[in-house]
């Protein structure tokens, strides 16, 4: 009796999921489990947020330390003067895509003197990304993206996710407990477009505010305590990564402001952080495969 | 059962064999050169040393709205008069005209690539077209390339037109890739004939307009008719604004040779 269950455990363990051994392998539903975990890996790095009005382009990542004794890790990273990308995932995966972008654009601007239009550089970066979700001796890259660029279009936001999915977004955001300012930038989305550059900084700022968990808001009223990176690029405005001074200015006005627009936010809102993002739990589960385990009765 | 005829590789992507071993993974070959360069005819390889078949002047104006380019519509071979009706001045996109002076047969083989480049342009589906600038920039590195390999384009072409702005452009690009841009430009004997024409009407203050362009235009091309051997009197021009961008002509110039009873002693 005792052994059939053993060999029940085992038989489960072995076939709870028979399909994600390998990126190139369907799972009967249709799924590729292996871009899927990568897709997890993108819930596991620290929120980013990003946000356009009519001329800029802005982007706020939260840099939590991944230990007391590390300095945080760098979330933004500029490409070019027109373009710059914050990330959420595996830095180090980040960093051989941002090397990509970075010599795409250094060698457009030296064949054609211009700035590389944003909307053809995400679709040759998805591209890129495809390839590795369908061959055999590849693996899908663990990060996401968000862009932020300005060409004659006007600024941009994309997402970029390991899938080789990319989407021109109004507002995004990735990384984990994001959900709660998804919520925020979905609640203010329709005022974005018509708001100052100071304006939709502070939207940044609320946005990336209300993904943090309760304990950590409520640390001496939050914004000023926030470890937070912002880069805004735009009409004749190159991509910059704001100085400390700049950053503290716009936390303190987010706060003064922060107190009539938070107000307004239910609070009903802030006790959903942590039943909203509970299933990106630090471990992530994998996919369930009915099939897999169907026949285990 | 296996279709053997398209097999595979059965190692892709890997270490070659003795990339690990080897000094500098075995790949210190010297960097392989363009295959014109490396692979001889049966009597060595010679690359051209002149133009052939040539077009002669091509002039562009800038005016406060736009661009033009005229260029005749004559295609020599040496002094001969071989081919008088080839339109020299093209349309590119929306927004760029390409005046073409120099080996003919290499204003067309850079006009297909151009073309080319357009029709990918046009794949991405993203409405962004390339600029007269963007245009005039990747000439320069193309044409300095060749100059480089010892293989030049014998060409002189003028590049005009509008950005997205409806800003005007107008530019010069050469066989060596030197590049400048200007209210004003020319190639070919227009160069020496119709350049000071026109610099010498341009005021201080301020672009031509449209009407003072034009008139230019047509004085310059009776210029250039009269002066320059390898010219027609018949020329298109090419007009570009931010809401046009098309070929016009042919028109004649208006000859008038009366003058000619009183010269002698030739």
């Amino acid at each position: 009796m005792i052994l059939r269950f053993v060999f029940h455990y085992i038989w489960l363990k072995m076939f709870r999921n028979q399909y994600d051994s390998d990126v190139t392998v369907w799972s009967p539903q249709g799924r590729l489990h292996q871009v899927e975990y990568a897709i997890a890996a993108v819930k596991l790095g620290t929120a980013t947020v990003g946000l356009k009005n009519n001329d800029y382009a802005v982007l706020v990542a939260l840099c939590k330390p991944p230990s007391e004794l590390s300095a945080s890790q760098r979330k933004l990273i500029p490409i070019d003067d027109h373009l710059g990308i914050s990330i959420a995932g595996i830095t180090a995966d980040a960093r051989v895509l941002s090397k990509y972008l970075r010599s795409e654009c250094l060698s457009y601007k030296h064949s054609y003197g211009s700035t590389y239009p944003v909307s053809r550089l995400i679709t040759n970066l998805g591209n890129k990304m495809q390839t590795t979700t369908q061959r055999y001796d590849r693996r899908p890259y663990g990060v996401g993206l968000l862009i932020a660029g300005y060409d004659e279009k006007g600024p941009h936001i994309y997402k970029v996710e390991p899938s080789a999915n990319f989407f021109n977004c109004k507002a995004m955001t990735i990384g984990s407990r994001s959900q709660s300012a998804r919520t925020y930038l979905e609640r203010h989305l329709s005022t974005f477009n018509g708001c100052s550059k100071d304006d939709i900084i502070c939207h940044g700022i609320h946005a990336i505010r209300s993904s943090l968990p309760n304990d950590e808001l409520n640390k001496d009223d939050g914004a000023s305590q926030l470890n937070i990176t912002i880069a805004i690029v735009g009409k004749d405005q190159p991509f910059k990564i704001l100085n400390n001074d700049e950053n503290t200015a716009y936390l303190e006005m987010a706060k003064e402001r922060g107190t009539s627009s938070m107000a307004s936010k239910p609070q009903k809102d802030d006790d959903n952080f942590s039943t909203e993002d509970q299933p990106e739990s630090s471990t992530p589960r994998d996919p369930q495969v009915a099939i897999g385990t169907m026949e285990i009765q | 059962m296996m279709n053997n005829s398209c097999a595979q590789p059965m190692w892709l992507n890997g270490p070659s064999p003795g990339q690990f071993y080897n000094f500098m993974g075995g790949n210190n070959a010297p960097a392989q050169l363009p295959r014109e360069l490396t692979t001889a005819g049966p009597y060595g390889t010679k690359h051209s040393t002149a133009a052939i078949t040539t077009g002669s002047s091509v002039l562009g104006i800038r005016f406060d709205g736009g661009v033009l380019v005229a260029a005749d519509t004559l295609v020599s071979y040496g002094s001969l008069a071989r081919y008088q009706n080839i339109e020299r001045v093209f349309q590119i996109n929306n927004k760029i005209l390409l005046g073409g002076g120099g080996d003919f047969a290499d204003i067309q083989s850079i006009k297909r690539s151009i073309d080319q480049k357009m029709i990918e342009d046009q794949c991405c589906n993203d409405g962004v077209v390339m600029k007269p600038a963007e245009l005039s920039s990747w000439l320069t590195r193309v044409l300095y390339n060749r100059r480089c390999r010892m293989n030049p384009l014998y060409i002189d072409v003028v590049v005009g037109g509008v950005d997205e702005a409806g800003k005007p452009f107008l530019g010069n690009v050469d066989l060596r890739g030197r590049a400048y841009d200007d209210y004003v430009v020319a190639t070919g004997f227009g160069r020496h004939l119709a350049l000071p024409l026109v610099r010498e009407r341009k005021p201080k203050d301020r672009e031509f307009t449209f009407e003072e362009a034009t008139s230019l235009i047509r004085e310059s091309m009776k210029v250039l008719y009269y002066r320059d051997t390898r010219s027609l009197p018949q020329y298109t021009v090419g007009i570009c604004t931010a809401n046009d961008c098309s070929i016009k002509g042919p028109f004649k110039v208006e000859e008038n040779w009366t003058f000619a009873e009183g010269v002698s002693g030739y």
